[in-house]
């Protein structure tokens, strides 16, 4: 709708694809940016690329899977978080508020349990998270004549400790040898196993849960007021709530059906996003999801190179996020009021 | 007559607040509603509005029951205004004042041309142009209050309800906001406002209603129904009304020598 936008999200936008080279290149093969060229012109054109079939294997096996991978689900969580911080007015509200977190969790924890295959755990996390928000959709849909805001995050809350308990309660039976430490590699999130054929799985899921978010975006402003506000000045703030929600629910659901669960991002992104290009949902949503992409393929990027054992996605974006958010508390109010 | 309510019973499911209300609202008049904490204010207005259902009777909108009329239909008739300082995001002045465009744009589009337009005449009519780019979070309450009246403005509503528009605002703003109402009345906008100010309705109300217990123990020209008898057993104090001969107004004021109960 502005001029600027542009510009707002140009620079981002390019530093996103910096570290993507960037990444491409470090790791145990690096691969210089003038291979990676080559590699891809290569692909393009259909020619021989000239540089070693190893290399060639890096690029498009190793590399691009989890790049991509980085980059979709930074961008997920990010834009669920600026959605839900919206919907719900509260600027420590993050993608997991409603359950979905803990849901994914639960789902993936029981596949993990059960040894089923690869494929099946995704989609019970993806089942798993749709769920619990559905069932503390019906919830607050139950409990009318209260802040119907109110009472989704709390239930949302009771519900995610619910079923946080009844993670631990299938880690206590898990074989303690083969299943436990899947798990908690799970529940910290990591993109190491990543393949093409997982993101192709969950990209269409991905973009239909943000295609309401970005056709609504200027909408989602109104509904930033309060409901009974959007609903004075002619919004059906029911309805969009709904289709907020399941939007942001099928992007979260999805992203870490494929990552595990990674924290921080979709909390801290937005607020980061805000400070840059203001509150303004049409401009918000595409920063957050480019500043996601970018902080979480940094991110990742450390997590493979910066020790000999590769370190949980979760932990680092914990170490680095939390800190930081702290800071921002401390040091500004600019973000919200 | 733009609204009219008719045996109108207000409340929350499960909690009657007030009934046996009968209430027409007329092109540019300024209806004020008085009453003591819990007499039924925001109640009555959250119903004329339409964010709480009739628990009995009707509201009506050009003759016809609102309970009929999608959000965006409604909010092409009536504006609210809520109390300055709900603030949360820090959008600028004219993203704000944008939102009331709501009612009038698609659900998939952003605000045009002519809503820009029509945000700017609402900035202008209140003479707060030169807010336009400043973040709504970092201007003054007085400036907040009048930039809500223009949010409300560019909905290019008939109706415009007001809770309490000058409550938690100083002197001076307070005396602006209601000169603002006044001036908007003169042009055809019908305002329903509630206030704690009797001296408020005395100076901006072509009528007053006055709610206690939910009901409409009186309604009329405030100078007919604000005697120191009704405002004494509405708000259970001792009052005199005194007149302001140069001022063509009246005061409320507490009654010496006597206390009532």
């Amino acid at each position: 709708m502005r001029r600027g936008a542009a510009r707002d999200l140009g620079l981002p936008f390019a530093f996103l694809l910096l570290l993507c080279i960037g990444a491409f290149a470090v790791g145990k093969f690096p691969v210089s940016p003038h291979d990676l060229f080559a590699v891809l012109w290569a692909k393009l054109s259909g020619g021989a690329s000239g540089v070693a079939p190893a290399i060639d294997a890096v690029v498009w096996n190793i590399r691009l899977p989890r790049i991509a991978a980085a980059v979709l689900v930074g961008a997920s969580l990010a834009g669920a978080g600026s959605t839900y911080q919206g919907l719900f007015r509260n600027p420590l509200v993050s993608p997991d508020i409603l359950g979905v977190a803990a849901g994914a969790g639960l789902g993936a924890v029981l596949g993990i349990f059960l040894s089923l295959p690869i494929l099946a755990i995704e989609l019970l996390a993806f089942a798993g998270g749709l769920g619990a928000v559905a069932v503390v959709y019906l919830i607050g849909a139950a409990m009318t004549g209260r802040d119907p805001i109110l009472v989704l995050v709390l239930a949302g809350v009771a519900m995610g400790t619910l079923l946080g308990a009844a993670i631990a309660l299938v880690k206590v039976f898990a074989d303690p040898y083969n299943q436990l430490p899947a798990i908690t590699f799970w529940l910290l999130g990591s993109l190491t196993s990543v393949t093409l054929p997982d993101l192709g799985a969950a990209l269409p899921a991905i973009l239909i849960g943000l295609a309401p978010l970005y056709l609504l975006r200027w909408r989602m402003n109104v509904m930033s007021l309060g409901d009974e506000e959007a609903k004075s000045l002619g919004v059906e703030t029911g309805l969009l709530r709904v289709l907020f929600i399941a939007g942001a629910t099928l992007v979260t659901s999805a992203s870490v059906s494929i990552s595990g669960i990674i924290g921080w991002i979709g909390l801290v992104i937005p607020h980061i996003a805000r400070l840059a290009v203001g509150p303004e949902f049409s401009r918000l949503l595409p920063a957050s999801m480019l500043m996601g992409a970018a902080y979480l393929l940094a991110v990742d990027t450390l997590a493979r190179t910066m020790a000999t054992i590769e370190i949980p996605i979760g932990v680092l974006t914990a170490f680095i996020g939390a800190p930081f958010f702290l800071w921002l508390l401390a040091s500004s109010r600019r973000g919200w009021q | 007559m733009i609204l009219v309510a008719d045996q109108l019973a207000i409340g929350y499911r499960g909690k009657r607040v007030g009934d046996g209300i009968d209430l027409d609202i007329r092109e540019s008049e300024v209806l004020c509603l008085l009453g003591p904490n819990g007499g039924g204010k925001t109640t009555l207005m959250k119903t004329l509005l339409g964010l709480l259902p009739a628990l009995a009777g009707t509201v009506k909108l050009d003759g016809e029951d609102i309970a009929h009329f999608s959000r965006a239909r409604l909010a092409r008739l009536v504006g609210y205004v809520p109390q300055a300082g709900t603030a949360f995001f820090p959008f600028t002045v004219m993203d704000v004042v944008l939102m009331g465009r709501a009612a009038h744009i698609g659900l998939f589009a952003s605000p045009g041309h002519r809503d820009v337009a029509a945000a700017d005449a609402a900035l202008t009519s209140l003479g707060i142009v030169h807010l336009r780019e400043r973040v709504y979070t970092e201007i003054s309450g007085g400036e907040r209050q009048l930039v809500l009246i223009a949010r409300a403005l560019a909905q290019e509503p008939r109706l415009l309800v007001m809770d309490e528009p000058t409550a938690s605002l100083d002197f001076g703003n307070q005396l602006r906001v209601l000169d603002h109402i006044v001036a908007l009345a003169r042009r055809g906008m019908a305002v329903v406002l509630s206030t704690h100010d009797p001296d408020h309705v005395f100076l901006c109300g072509d009528r007053a209603a006055l709610l206690r217990g939910g009901r409409i123990v009186a309604l009329g020209p405030p100078a007919e129904v604000m005697t120191p008898e009704a405002l004494g057993a509405l708000y259970g104090v001792a009052v005199e009304v005194v007149a302001l001969p140069d001022h063509a107004t009246f005061t409320a004021v507490p009654a010496r020598g006597r206390e009532r109960r």
